[in-house]
């Protein structure tokens, strides 16, 4: 038994996940794939394309329950989740900022959100809606309303996937420092190495379809030490690692 | 003069435009007055070249509508009428929208009730009055429901359209922020469900007021379509055409003073581009 008052990490044990199309066609996305996050860690789930990552945040978001297999989230503190997904999905019809409300239990429905809008520079954008911002702020909104709630765990299922390469990094910035303030047990999913080695404690490879965890690569330097140096090392033994892994 | 003149100049166009603007803005309602104007003109003279009982003029059918008004007749039998309208308008749409929406978010059920759905859209609207009559007796309830289940089919359609094009994204957002059950309604399906709403209303007031004077007419005993009835068995076509026009303005101008402004605010988010 857990002592009283521990913090539990993020256990994966997902044993298999099949999808079965209209036609009788099965494909398996997920097998025998177990992993944990540490406490207040930011994870990153690394793979190619189409290998199931959404599929596995989808299981642990509780979104879909189709499939054999277990999973734990860290409890204690707030049991709630928050989740960027892939799309911003932003309710088009309420403003930015009611937008984030919306997403808060009501004990934190009328909290200060000054300085969250403040430092994800949309101070200036509370009331306009969805449809007026472009895909950088849309996402920055997503950042600004999972960070909110406080979650006990935070998914991230590609957030900058589609943006030009500048407004990506300037975004990754951000992210790191609205985590910073508050250091979240945190699960991203990407298939970009470097946006992973830059932001991550350990990054989870993941083998292609049917997916299982490759390995596990350990970032141990603080984040503010990741200068370009540093970064060009950190790719050369993770390709040393994972020589098939792009 | 020099600097007279140019004053004008830069005077001249904010007024030249304000005043382009205002005839501009009321161009439309121009138009449509003339319209009018010109479809009393024409019957006016068909009047005078026909003279006829069953075919009175605008003067008389106004006469008519001044007397009714003046009674207060008028009022009371507008209002009885409109209240029967509102209440079968409420119970269909929400009926209609909560059966619409079941069907169009589970596709066994909607199979299975699909045939009910055209058998019930085919039943001419006078046979589910009489049978409403008959079974119910001659009484508001079964009047109101008649008109109701004539109407609740073509809410079932239409709503189970707008189920059918829900987002799933949006509700899944819903379910990982764990929204509370009316948060969902209020703030994830509602305003989904707004343009089938909108049509369904459109198209329901339409229909709803033209089948309650005939439930009017069958088993009610005040309401407009009670009085055209009266005024046609007394063959006093000026009543009842100052009956009818009477209730089309009224509709019309709950049309432009309800409908549209309670629609402009439920898509104010739409019309400021990106
Ligand atoms: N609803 C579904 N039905 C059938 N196959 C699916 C479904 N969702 C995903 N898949 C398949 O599962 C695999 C993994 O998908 P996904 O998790 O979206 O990959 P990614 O790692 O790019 O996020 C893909 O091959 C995809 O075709
Ligand atoms: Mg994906």
């Amino acid at each position: 038994m857990q002592p009283v008052g521990a913090v539990v990490p993020l256990k994966v044990d997902i044993a298999e996940k099949t999808f079965r199309s209209a036609r009788g066609v099965s494909i398996t996305a997920l097998q025998d794939l177990s992993f944990e996050v540490r406490q207040g860690e930011f994870a990153c789930l690394l793979g190619p394309s189409g290998c199931g990552k959404t599929t596995t945040l989808r299981i642990l978001l509780g979104l879909d329950k189709d499939f054999s297999g277990s999973f734990q989230l860290p409890q204690g503190g707030s049991n709630r989740i928050a989740a960027v997904f892939q799309e911003p999905t932003l309710l088009p019809w309420r403003t930015v900022e009611q937008n984030v409300r919306l997403a808060l239990p009501k004990s934190l429905r009328a909290k200060n959100l000054d300085r969250l809008f403040d430092t994800l520079g949309l101070a200036g954008m509370r009331s306009l809606y969805p449809a007026e911002l472009s895909l950088g702020l849309a996402r920055r909104a997503a950042l600004a309303r999972a960070f909110a709630t406080e979650p006990a765990v935070l998914f991230l299922d590609e957030p900058f996937v589609s943006l030009d390469e500048q407004t990506a990094e300037r975004l990754r910035h951000l992210l790191l420092t609205v985590w910073s303030a508050r250091p979240t047990t945190a699960l991203m999913v990407t298939h970009n190495l470097r946006e992973a080695l830059m932001l991550s404690d350990r990054i989870i490879v993941l083998a292609p379809r049917p997916t299982h965890v490759l390995g596990v690569f350990d970032v141990r330097l603080p984040r503010q030490h990741r200068n370009s140096q540093v970064m060009s090392d950190l790719l050369r033994s993770f390709h040393h690692r994972f020589p098939d892994v792009t | 003069m020099t600097a007279l003149g140019t004053d004008g100049a830069r005077d001249a166009p904010p007024t030249m435009s304000g005043r382009r603007n205002l005839a501009t803005a009321l161009m439309p309602a121009l138009t449509v007055a003339v319209s009018l104007l010109g479809l009393c003109l024409l019957w006016n003279l068909a009047a005078s070249v026909w003279p006829s009982r069953a075919f009175p003029g605008p003067g008389q059918v106004w006469q008519v509508l001044l007397r009714e008004a003046a009674s207060g007749d008028l009022f009371y039998h507008l209002g009885v009428t409109l209240g029967r309208v509102a209440a079968a308008y409420i119970v269909a749409m929400i009926i209609g929208s909560v059966i619409g929406v079941l069907l169009g978010s589970h596709r066994r059920v909607d199979r299975f009730f699909n045939p009910w759905v055209i058998l019930f859209l085919n039943i001419p609207a006078l046979v589910v009055i009489v049978l409403g009559y008959i079974w119910f007796g001659l009484n508001e309830v079964a009047a109101i429901g008649a008109v109701a289940v004539n109407k609740i089919p073509n809410v079932v359609v239409t709503m189970r359209e707008g189920a059918r094009a829900l987002d799933p994204s949006y509700a899944e957002m819903a379910t990982v922020y764990r929204f509370g059950r009316l948060e969902r309604i209020r703030h994830i399906l509602l305003p989904q469900l707004q343009p089938y709403l909108a049509a369904a209303s459109r198209s329901g007031i339409a229909l709803i007021w033209k089948i309650v004077l005939v439930v009017e007419l069958l088993g009610r005993s005040n309401g407009v379509g009670f009085q055209i009835h009266l005024y046609f068995q007394l063959f006093d076509v000026a009543a009842i055409l100052a009956y009818t026009l009477a209730f089309v303005a009224v509709m019309l101008v709950i049309e432009l003073l309800l409908v549209q402004p309670v629609e402009r605010h439920a898509t104010r988010w739409r019309r400021r581009p990106a």
